[in-house]
């Protein structure tokens, strides 16, 4: 398939869906991660749970959800509860995948949603944690998506809406967060990364089609770290760009 | 420090925005109406009669869903201009931000989902506006409001802990003294009002929600005064043959407001989709101070009550809303 045949938003929603395996649960925000989730359903996830905060659990995801509350969330869904339910749910382990986005986000994958500049004066207010810090702190394996350049992927976070790994190995626990949680993947317009499991910073995994290196590092912030060696994501196939184009965002909200 | 204290091992420092007192919440619970009396009534007279200025206010669920927007409006055109309350929502919060409605907030999200970032509510902050804000995450706020609806005083958590939302929380990180290790301690959030829209509820104030119930059970048993809108008014008797339904019950509700497609331009569970021209429009004119006060002037302050607000959308537009088959 040609470069120029797809956006890069269609990408990174093909990047995030291929993370998730079938027979798993997903905590699914608004955007990226309920198109993200639904080309699983289609692809190779058709038993995936998705779960909004809001309550709406197992719903087969057919019209795209407009709000983390909206009756789609719950579409032939299993369950229609409350905040508390989802939220608990995850408290207590059953969440293993949890969706993150942010204004900027660190090389621990600490991300800030909730102010640039002083929390008491800020230069910009953004949105707040809403459920980004919850899904953070419980869900087993967060996967962050956001788009990469020097003023997202920052040295350090203006202000820590939602736990990454903190400063470093052992924080998380220290801090009292539930153990073996945290950061699994980054899903970016340039690559994808993980983190390295001695430093719990973020790692390089492949490079996006097209993308090389130098211009993922120049979009970063702060040292990447280096696999032994560096992968490369495949385009979207032209099943997944059918899905998406034809059946999962036809109105073309999002993409 | 005697020994077997607890120990507080990190304390946000954001205010509490409302007491704790337990016991002060109960005199007042007892102290309610109990029996099957009718609490129906307007818009305007919910509002007036129990929400004072300076009250700490909570909307239920957000401006796009479920939302009691008829009463959200009437919030609007009552003036109030010192009210606290929570911080969790799209459209009504945004709404009230371009009203100065708010002075402090119990806020963890507050943007307009798929239309990003709100302008209203940057205005309102960056400007200084809105005084005193205090960050929580959703779950925390959910929590928060189950807390109160126990009647104690807080609900330990895992959420939250080594962030910056905590430390601009009011909550404490105590040693577990079950455990030893730092738990999360949520101060249970007393509201002076709670306003739910559901969609049926009988005119004691026994109501129905279908779908998601969001926050609705833990906020209303949470509030002090609860004002509840509904699509529908029904008999006590249907409430009665389906009593594992009610996920409100009467003895906490105040008032009781008729309101067919009250969360409009959000949407109902099952009766209507939410009117996404409307919202779009809306959106739009939140770039630029001027469009917005048009908004007010045009969509709030124009209309005195639900029912000409209805007919300044026109109800041929609101029937086309309505899902097909319900």
């Amino acid at each position: 398939m040609a470069e120029e045949s797809y956006t890069s938003t269609e990408l990174m929603i093909c990047l995030a869906s291929r993370t998730m395996a079938d027979n798993a649960t997903a905590f699914i925000g608004t955007g990226i991660p309920m198109l993200a989730a639904s080309l699983a359903q289609k692809m190779h996830a058709k038993n995936l749970t998705p779960v909004f905060e809001f309550g709406g659990t197992g719903a087969i995801l057919e019209k795209l959800p407009l709000a983390v509350g909206d009756m789609r969330t719950y579409n032939r869904g299993l369950h229609a509860a409350g905040i508390c339910t989802a939220m608990e749910a995850a408290q207590r382990g059953f969440i293993e995948y949890g969706f993150l986005g942010g204004a900027q986000i660190d090389a621990f994958g600490n991300l800030n949603s909730t102010v640039i500049g002083e929390q008491s004066s800020p230069k910009v207010r953004l949105p707040g944690s809403g459920g980004g810090n919850d899904v953070g702190s419980a869900c087993w394996r967060t996967i962050v998506i956001m788009r990469q350049s020097p003023r997202t992927f920052v040295s350090k976070v203006d202000f820590l809406t939602t736990p990454g790994y903190l400063d470093g190995p052992g924080a998380r626990e220290r801090a009292g967060l539930p153990v073996d949680t945290g950061p699994f993947r980054v899903v970016t317009d340039l690559c994808t990364l993980d983190f390295e499991d001695k430093s719990k910073r973020m790692r390089l995994l492949a490079l996006n089609p097209g993308v090389e290196l130098e211009q993922a590092q120049a979009a970063t912030g702060f040292e990447i770290l280096l696999p032994d060696e560096i992968g490369r994501n495949e385009e979207p196939s032209t099943e997944e760009l059918r899905l998406l184009r034809d059946e999962i965002d036809k109105d073309r909200l999002y993409i | 420090m005697n020994e077997r204290s607890l120990k507080i091992l990190e304390e946000g420092v954001g205010d509490l925005l409302t007491p704790i007192d337990l016991d002060a919440f109960r005199a007042h619970n007892r102290a309610k109406e109990k029996g099957l009396v009718d609490k129906r009534m307007s818009e305007k007279e919910a509002i007036r009669r129990f929400v004072d200025e300076g009250d700490y206010v909570g909307v239920e669920l957000y401006g796009t869903v479920r939302c009691p927007m008829s009463l959200t409006r009437e919030l609007i055109r009552a003036g109030y201009r010192s009210l606290r309350g929570v911080g969790q929502g799209v459209y009504e919060s945004d709404l009230f931000a371009a009203a100065g409605s708010f002075k402090a907030l119990d806020w963890t999200y507050i943007g307009l989902e798929v239309y990003g970032v709100s302008s209203n509510l940057r205005r309102a902050v960056e400007s200084g506006y809105v005084e005193n804000i205090v960050e929580w995450s959703n779950a925390a706020l959910a929590w928060r409001f189950k807390a109160a609806a126990m009647g104690v005083p807080f609900l330990p958590t895992r959420s939250m802990l080594g962030t910056d939302t905590l430390k601009y929380s009011a909550a404490k990180v105590v040693e577990c003294p079950f455990t030893g290790e730092p738990i999360c301690l949520l101060p249970a959030l007393i509201l002076d009002v709670g306003i739910i829209h559901v969609n049926r509820a009988d005119k004691h104030g026994n109501c129905q929600i279908d779908g998601i119930s969001g926050f609705a059970a833990e906020m209303a048993c949470a509030s002090k005064r609860v004002i509840v809108s509904a699509e529908e008014i029904v008999d006590t008797g249907a409430i009665r043959r389906k009593p594992d339904r009610t996920i409100i019950p009467w003895y906490v509700v105040d008032a009781v407001v008729e309101a067919p497609f009250g969360s409009h331009p959000g949407e109902m569970s099952g009766m209507y989709e939410r009117d996404e021209e409307h919202i779009r429009s809306y959106f739009e004119s939140t770039k630029d101070v001027e469009k917005v006060k048009a908004y007010l002037d045009k969509w709030v302050y124009g209309v005195e009550t639900h029912e000409a607000y209805l007919d300044l959308v026109g109800r041929e537009r609101l029937e086309d809303l309505r899902i097909k088959g319900a």
